[in-house]
């Protein structure tokens, strides 16, 4: 195995804990994001480019854009939910 | 259940886990040292018997390309999910907010970033259409290139143009690429049941080696292929887009 291939390795170990253990939603896509380069970047250094062009794509193009949207609809609605309570009161 | 007899059996369970992987994977062989027998026949008609270079796409649509329709009726299975979860509810009605709809900024990007993202458009067109139609000489195929595809109209919508996006990429467009992808794929397994007599069997000329007209039909099934992608993931985005940005009110 070769120091690249290790360092891969230890790259991919590193960023998937750093993806469980960030707590805000909107900062674990990015670093899911880069989760999926360093997945990437392990694929190409055990010789499958195909496979590193999918989940290049799906990793830094498909799902942060879907994650992403969820999350600006949910806030919208807990805003709208809180302005309802405040009219409620007022 | 305790905190600490909690921990207590985290500990245990994982220490096992640990242990039983740390077995395994010293068990397993080297990188590279392969026993197969699959992979060295793949290997020896690729380029001999098929014509094509890279031997992933050639697993993917002439070999196993019964899997791949599989796989692409998931795709488009999921997809249709999406649509039907995310569909305009009673209550809901669609009103853009004006100043978002139509040109909006990211976190105050700047014009210079806006600009780039909308002329970095017209070179992730060519990147996606050079990814799907090479398919069967370098690494990549329809799936990698219709992502990427599906990425360009998207740089309009990062650009701050969120209806510019709905116009180059239209509703209709798109789902008739998912539809028309899906389905062309599954007829030219069907014309192969015709002209060859076996679902899927190739009976296009095989070309050269090397050259962009090679390969038979993975170059056919390549575009079909990129033609469901790239539909399946912008019906899938401009849904979770309607959602964000036009849809409001409805029952909560």
């Amino acid at each position: 195995m070769t120091v690249l291939q290790v360092a891969a390795l230890a790259a991919v170990a590193l960023g998937g804990a750093a993806v469980v253990v960030s707590p805000d939603p909107l900062r674990q896509v990015i670093v899911l994001g880069i989760y999926g380069l360093s997945l990437t970047v392990l694929f190409f250094v055990f010789q499958n480019p195909d496979v590193a062009l999918s989940e290049i794509v799906v990793s830094t193009v498909g799902l942060p854009v879907m994650v992403l949207l969820a999350l600006r609809k949910v806030r919208e609605q807990e805003r709208q939910r809180e302005e309802q309570k405040q009219r409620e009161r007022g | 259940m305790s905190r600490r007899a909690r921990l207590a059996l985290f500990a245990l369970a994982g220490g096992g886990l640990a242990a039983v992987l740390v077995i395994g994977f010293t068990g397993l062989p080297d990188f590279g040292a392969y026993h197969g027998v699959y992979g060295r026949i793949i290997d020896g008609i690729g380029v001999t018997l098929r014509h094509g270079t890279d031997l992933i796409t050639l697993l993917n649509f002439d070999v196993r390309a019964f899997d791949t329709l599989g796989e692409e009726f998931i795709l488009f299975a999921s997809v249709l999910g999406i649509v039907l979860i995310l569909r305009q509810l009673r209550g809901e009605r669609q009103e853009p907010h004006k100043e978002e709809a139509e040109e909006h900024s990211f976190a105050r990007a700047s014009a210079a970033l806006r600009t780039l993202a909308l002329g970095l458009v017209p070179a992730i067109v060519a990147i996606g259409v050079y990814i799907v139609v090479h398919g069967q000489i370098t690494p990549g195929g329809g799936f990698q290139g219709g992502v990427i595809l599906a990425a360009a109209p998207l740089g309009a919508f990062l650009a701050g143009r969120y209806l510019s996006m709905k116009a180059i990429a239209p509703h209709l467009l798109i789902e008739w690429g998912d539809a028309i992808g899906a389905a062309g794929y599954a007829l030219l397994g069907l014309s192969g049941l015709v002209f060859a007599g076996i679902f899927l069997r190739n009976y296009i000329p095989l070309g050269t080696p090397g050259h962009l007209l090679s390969g038979g039909q993975l170059d056919v099934a390549s575009v079909f292929v990129g033609l469901e992608v790239s539909g399946a993931f912008l019906v899938a985005w401009t849904q979770f887009l309607d959602q964000a940005m036009l849809v409001r009110g409805g029952q909560q």
